[in-house]
């Protein structure tokens, strides 16, 4: 099991961010897969992190090994002992993806930035072009921490058995699209979502400008969706990223153990060979169906 | 692998259009195109479904599925907008939101 942090240890606001932008202390990095929004405008001194290229192995689907992910924060001038601080657009998906990797990868003090770009951007606050320089760090990185990273066996054993949550919006969940809706809806895995899974989508713990909601409003969204979160819970979503903005409400918020994220998510189980898949608004049986 | 949205909304480039039911527009404020407005596509229970910013002409783009769908607009200076939109399949649907101008 993989130690708690407090709210506040784990998520910082805009104000904190804006007192903090000269703290020699304090590494501002953007995380996004279009990378122009970062050339048109961040926050001031932001190092930038490409979701895709700097993060996903070039070659086989997977993450960047231990060895390329210290090479990475070294380049960055990132150190062991810097408060890294994620942020992007999306609504923070994929900061949280990276927050989650940072800790995959055993970093000590990495934070989110409530509400990321968006919130930053309704503020009015100040963006730039600038590209800050930075020394390059010797990082050293442990891990990887796999007691919060599940697999595709580790979710096709908790079917009927731990809590999965699919974060998906309903209608990828139901099977009625296969992609949130600003990608075209063609895709090559079968529609649906894992039996016994029940739907919390991501947005649900979010308000519309991105910001978290309460942790009283986080555990009582999860209590009423019927989510047993005793058990050992393994939250998916499409390719992983929406996930870890749900795994960090609940590992990191809300500090509960044993939650891990499926980065294979539906992409790879949609497209597995023979395993149960259930269509619907409902839960299903883990056999699967048709709803 | 992509799921982040590019601004603006993917490109239809390459995309075999008579499979999506796809849902474009444009928001403006006082007739001009609002750059860096986020559109979110709300189904019918009001439940987040995508979002995108808008181009530097106002323009978004999204790939829904035959439905009734919400659109509200979060921009900066400006109260919420909404509109409501209707997707079939194999066609375009094309709306203009406009952000109520202060004061």
């Amino acid at each position: 099991m993989s130690d708690r942090r407090a709210r506040a240890e784990a998520l910082v606001d805009a104000e904190w961010v804006q007192a903090h932008l000269t703290d020699p202390t304090v590494v501002l990095v953007e995380v996004d897969e279009d990378t122009s929004a970062y050339d048109k405008g961040h926050l001031p001194g932001a190092v930038r992190l490409d979701w895709r290229s700097d993060l996903q192995d070039p070659v086989r689907r997977d993450f960047v090994d231990r060895a390329a992910f210290e090479r990475l924060l070294s380049a960055r001038g990132i150190g062991n002992d810097h408060t890294v601080v994620l942020y992007g657009g999306n609504n923070n998906w994929f900061a949280a993806y990276a927050y989650w990797y940072f800790r995959v990868y055993g970093h000590a003090d990495v934070r989110l930035l409530d509400g990321g770009r968006k919130r930053w951007e309704l503020d009015s606050r100040e963006l730039v072009v600038d590209v800050p320089e930075r020394p390059p760090t010797t990082y050293l990185a442990s891990g990887p921490d796999l007691s919060i990273r599940a697999f595709r066996a580790d979710v096709l054993a908790a079917i009927g058995s731990a809590t999965l949550v699919d974060v998906r919006s309903p209608d990828e969940y139901a099977g009625r699209l296969l992609a949130p809706a600003h990608l075209p809806q063609e895709q090559s895995q079968r529609p649906g979502h894992v039996p016994t899974a029940i739907n919390v989508p991501w947005s649900k713990a979010a308000n519309d400008d991105g910001t978290f909601k309460s942790d009283a409003e986080l555990r009582a969204l999860y209590e009423s969706a019927g989510a047993d979160l005793d058990r050992d819970t393994i939250a998916y979503c499409r390719i992983g990223e929406r996930s870890a903005h749900t795994w960090f409400v609940l590992h990191e918020l809300l500090g509960l153990p044993n939650v891990r994220n499926y980065d294979g998510s539906w992409t790879e189980y949609g497209s597995l060979v023979g395993v149960p898949v259930q269509l619907g608004d409902d839960a299903g049986g883990a056999e699967g169906g048709a709803g | 692998m992509s799921c982040a949205a590019p601004e603006g909304g993917a490109s239809t480039s390459g995309v075999n259009l008579a499979r999506e039911a796809v849902v474009e527009g444009v928001v403006l404020r006082s007739g001009q195109p609002v750059h860096g407005a986020y559109v979110r596509l709300l189904d019918a229970g009001g439940e987040f479904t995508a979002e995108v910013t808008t181009s530097e002409s106002g323009g978004f783009r999204l790939f829904t599925r035959p439905a009734t769908w919400t659109l509200r607009v979060l921009a900066p200076g400006s109260a919420v907008a909404e509109a409501t939109v209707e997707a079939r399949q194999g066609e375009t649907a094309s709306v203009q939101i406009a952000l109520p101008t202060a004061g």
